[in-house]
């Protein structure tokens, strides 16, 4: 097999939106039918959000948009444009861990660490709405992400640290 | 450095002076890049240039390859490279006695998902276009999918080099007289059980990155657990010197023996790569994965057991058929792993094992979790609880009288060190209210025990050497900083993490004062790879002989600036001081510039090989292990007789780990075995339809193949039990594997003492549960599972006297040639590598 002289790219549609990714703004073109996993990973380099199945299965690429879990896997990023989107990247403030983070590596929480970047996604929507969720809430919550390493027990009482934690915090800063 | 291992005073690594990071639960050393994302898996790597590759896989289970054109992908626009078998035609397999695989089908495709071409193009979706180009004509060949059809189809054959017929491997073995031993029973039961296969879904697809640079040296990025294997592969394969080849094993994003085969892709994007003279990467779908598959052997077992009125085993014998799929993969040493542990557990006097691989056209099984031993301790542990049941003994009682002794040789010949099964047994009960509940909780609510114990790495190596299994290289910095190199490869089983404890352990500085570089040919001595549960021990050795030479070389000088005798000199808290003024001394970081300005640049190896085994037959080789873990486990279960589904409330399990090096790592792979035990005991299938409809998996997908979600899990109760093990780092054993194995036979126990139901079978489905509920009500025996066992001609099996009968760990036979010809036992054939020699030992 003789490697041809010139290499044709073929030829493909573009097109070009902005995302608002952890705050920042970023405006690329790319292919109009891209997933939003596939701009996170492959247009923005945010190789933080993993994935697993790529048919919306397994809650490895769970992202946040305006707050609310959403698997980019099954997500067309053309859809998502503008709006504020939240991954594992942004979790960690100035270097300082976020309190679920903080409470996954103590707790052992990430074995492999594949799947943790969804899990702590979804955990932060669960504490967003509901500060203090009992076992039976997190469970519920987190029904959608496969973890195979840990049986999810640490993942469960991480989030329960994190969440006393937080909750402490706030009383610590109420007037 | 060792006076042999077994009787010495203490457990390797220990000073006698308390340990200060060993047995301290604390984050793995990379919690914080697990957390972050910011740890770069296979598939988060790109270089520039990269390209994407594809591979086009068969839709059919069986046939010959009459024609391969690649004229039209070829001249697809973005494509840069095309692929056949026939570029890469030299095979290999991970068993130096099955190399069967090639990496791409030459002339035959022998399961759905084959690969047979492989494209690399300016991205995946050009690939994948390309793909759908390639015309393969295929000439169908009749298509075996059971075990049963495999031993009743002679010809085709699946592959020549198979033992008989579609038998891929017959073994057959004889330690004492069973059939004597079992006339003297008081009680014989003769029981079938079937485990289903299954898989082992890592969350991360596997994903390899080639780099070909222009010196014709070659680098290959890859979830793998085993780089090691992968490097000798890819250098048999593409004819490259192996020192010019480099592995760089990504951590793996979870594995679980699933990850430790060379796999096609990796030769298929390095061949791209050389093709092109361009980075080349491919990322499996999540449907390829269960092609990739090596996962656990469908496996029908007969157990007959003879024991005496107080439940001791007076002799089993025991027969297994594995369906192996469609390649050798680890199969031949999964075939001798069904028989070889049953042993360790309960004192058998007499024992025989046969035991049947055979191949069909689905996807290879190998090495799942447990590689080979699940499956018979489901059958063991299901019928000594019928056994308990008929003689009228409690079943955690009647256990607890039959255990196989710490320090004791078995009737297969294997050396068992520490034994804590006993304590593991009471820690349970205990626990549980055993007492309170085994046949005492109301209908529809039970309790179940079992017991399992599992290798803390394998004896002898895949591919014969007398070389180590493990080493470790020690950088030490003026800086106080200290950099550790393992060619061991962290799966997030914590490998890493263990490494920098045991070196931070010995020279008294901290887990993050240590750099450690793992899973890089290039860079990292080798170890043998994560498989067989046998890194925490090996690697960990090694890294206590490579610190201890550290500690020994820095002392002299250290002690002479000092001026304290050297064996005052203690090495903690970051400090070298005189034990006797703690206040005299100095930082680690001047203790290294001590030395060095002493003895130049400081570093130091360390390595480990296993002791040798007692076995000497033939077979013998697989078993062996240099320290055994134990485990027992309690389930308790709520049974729905109006639908058979079982649902798992708790878990209690007792693990015998030797000693935990961290104990918040070692509950988590308790956790997680318990959590992937219970998938497989009520759930968890790798299935297919049938012959006429193509051999096609059932559901290669995460939604359709089932596992636990945070819904199903139980809660877990573990309880970690030290029985330190002289031949273990720090006295630890293994735990990554072993609590896995009680947890379907505690499962389908508990079951029973809920319902009354007897399931011989994972998974332990409401299908099965209803039929079995069913036919009890109408008078029927309450079971399900198999009803029979095929009549297979087995080999005349060979004879071992055991050590009670004076054996000496030969073949009766072969002992006999000895005797007359002077003792030295026949040259192993070629392809005889895995099973039949054992190494001279060769002590660090």
């Amino acid at each position: 097999m003789t490697q041809p002289v010139q290499i044709e790219a073929p030829p493909r549609q573009k097109v070009q939106a902005a995302f608002v990714v952890n705050g920042e703004r970023h405006e690329i073109a790319f292919a109009p039918h891209k997933t939003l996993l596939e701009v996170l990973r492959e247009d923005l380099a945010l190789t933080g959000t993993k994935h697993g199945c790529e048919l919306g299965e397994c809650g490895t690429c769970l992202v946040l948009v305006d707050g609310v879990p959403v698997l980019s896997c099954l997500a067309l990023a053309l859809s998502y444009a503008e709006r504020p989107i939240a991954t594992v990247e942004g979790m960690a403030r100035a270097g300082e861990l976020h309190p679920l983070q903080q409470a996954f590596a103590e707790l052992g929480a990430a074995q492999c660490g594949y799947c943790t970047p969804g899990f702590l996604l979804a955990a932060s929507a669960l504490l967003a709405e509901r500060p203090r969720p009992t076992r039976d809430e997190i469970r519920d919550a987190l029904s959608g992400s496969l973890c195979r390493c840990t049986g999810y027990h640490k993942i469960i009482e991480a989030i329960e640290l994190a969440a006393e934690r937080m909750a402490a915090a706030r009383e610590r800063e109420a007037p | 450095m060792t006076d042999g291992g077994r009787g010495r005073g203490r457990e390797r690594g220990t000073t006698g002076g308390g340990l200060r990071v060993v047995g301290t639960s604390r984050p793995r050393v990379d919690a914080a890049a697990k957390v972050t994302g910011q740890l770069r898996f296979a598939d988060d790597l790109a270089l520039p240039r990269m390209l994407h590759a594809k591979l086009l896989r068969s839709p059919v289970p069986h046939a010959r390859i009459a024609r391969i054109d690649t004229a039209r992908a070829a001249a697809h626009p973005g494509v840069l490279a095309v692929l056949t078998g026939r570029d890469l035609p030299i095979p290999y397999g991970i068993l130096p006695v099955s190399r069967d695989e090639h990496a791409l089908c030459v002339d035959r495709v022998r399961f759905v998902g084959d690969a047979v071409a492989a494209v690399a193009a300016l991205d995946e979706e050009t690939a994948a276009e390309a793909c759908a180009l390639i015309d393969v004509e295929y000439e169908p060949l009749p298509a075996i999918a059971t075990i049963a059809e495999a031993l009743a189809t002679r010809e085709p054959r699946i592959h020549d080099h198979a033992d008989d017929g579609n038998v891929h491997k017959h073994v057959s073995l004889e330690f004492g007289d069973v059939d004597a031993a079992m006339a003297g029973a008081d009680l014989v039961r003769d029981d079938v059980f079937f485990y289903e296969g299954s898989t082992h879904l890592p969350m991360e697809q596997h994903a390899a990155l080639a780099d070909w640079s222009s010196e014709g040296r070659l680098t290959v990025w890859s979830s793998t657990q085993t780089p090691h294997y992968v490097h000798r592969a890819l250098a048999t394969v593409l004819e490259l010197p192996p020192a010019h080849v480099r592995v760089i094993a990504t951590p793996n994003g979870g594995a679980f023996g699933g990850k430790s085969d060379p796999f096609g892709h990796e030769m298929a994007v390095a061949a791209l790569a050389r093709r092109t003279g361009r980075p080349v990467k491919i990322c499996l779908t999540r449907e390829e994965v269960f092609y990739c598959h090596r996962g656990r052997h469908p496996t029908l077992m007969r157990i007959r057991t003879g024991v005496r009125r107080d439940g001791s085993i007076v002799a089993m014998d025991f027969t297994s058929l594995l369906d192996g799929g469609a390649y050798g993969s680890y199969g031949v040493a999964s075939t001798y792993y069904t028989g070889a542990l049953q042993t360790v557990t309960y004192r058998v006097p007499h024992y025989r094992f046969r035991g049947a691989r055979v191949f069909t056209n689905k996807p290879p099984c190998g090495p799942k979790r447990g590689h080979g031993t699940p499956q018979p301790r489901f059958a063991v542990e299901c019928q000594l609880d019928r056994i308990a049941e008929q003689l009228a003994l409690d079943p955690a009682e009647m256990r607890r009288r039959i255990l196989q002794p710490p320090e004791s040789v078995t009737a297969n010949w294997l050396r068992i060190g520490s034994m804590g099964l006993g304590r593991c047994i009471d820690a349970v009960v205990d626990a549980s209210g055993w007492r309170d509940k085994f046949r005492r909780l109301p209908y529809g609510r039970g309790v179940g025990l079992a017991c399992s114990s599992y290798i803390s790495g394998a004896g002898l190596p895949i591919y014969w050497n007398a070389m180590p299994h493990s080493g470790v290289q020690l950088k030490l910095d003026r800086s106080g900083g200290v950099t550790a190199f393992s060619g061991s490869t962290d799966i997030g089983q914590g490998s890493d993490s263990v490494l920098a404890y045991c070196v931070a352990e010995v020279l008294g500085i901290e887990p993050v004062d240590i750099r450690v570089v793992t899973g890089d040919t290039d860079l990292t001595p080798v170890d043998l790879g994560s498989y067989s549960s046998r890194v925490t021990l090996m690697m960990g050795n090694a890294a206590i002989d490579a610190a201890e030479r550290a500690r020994e070389l820095l002392a002299a000088p250290v002690a002479a600036t000092l001026a304290v005798p050297r064996e005052r000199l203690v090495f903690a808290g970051r400090r070298v001081f005189d034990a006797e003024r703690p206040e005299h001394g100095m930082s680690f970081a001047e203790a290294v510039q001590v030395g060095e300005s002493a003895l130049g640049t400081i570093g130091t190896v360390g390595s480990y090989t296993p002791p040798r085994s007692p076995g000497r037959y033939k077979g013998a080789g697989v078993g062996p292990s240099p320290a055994y873990s134990y485990s027992c486990a309690v389930a308790e279960v709520e049974v729905e007789p109006d639908s058979g589904i079982v649902r798992v409330p708790k878990v209690w399990i007792a693990h015998d780990i030797g000693r935990a090096i961290n104990p918040l790592l070692a509950i988590g792979q308790v956790e997680g075995s318990v959590y992937m035990g219970l998938g497989e005991a009520l759930m968890e299938e790798m299935t297919y339809r049938d012959r006429q409809r193509n051999v096609v998996h059932h559901h290669p997908s995460m939604l359709e193949y089932k596992s636990i979600t945070t819904l199903e899990m139980c809660d877990v109760e573990t309880m970690l039990i030290e029985e330190p093990d002289p031949e273990g780092p720090f006295g630890a054993k293994e735990v990554g594997q072993g609590p896995l194995l009680p947890i379907p036979p505690a499962v389908a126990n508990a079951v029973h003492d809920a319902v009354g139901v007897r399931i011989d079978q994972v998974p332990c489905s409401p299908h099965a549960v209803m039929r079995a509920l069913r036919d009890k009500a109408r008078g029927k025996e309450g079971r399900y599972g198999p009803v029979s066992f095929p009549d297979h001609d087995f080999p005349p099996p060979a004879r071992v006297p055991t050590p009670e009968q004076g054996g000496d760990g030969r073949e009766a036979d072969r002992r006999a040639h000895a005797e007359v010809g002077g003792g030295a036992p026949r040259e192993a054939r070629a392809g005889e590598t895995i099973a039949a020699r054992a190494p001279e030992p060769r002590r660090r």
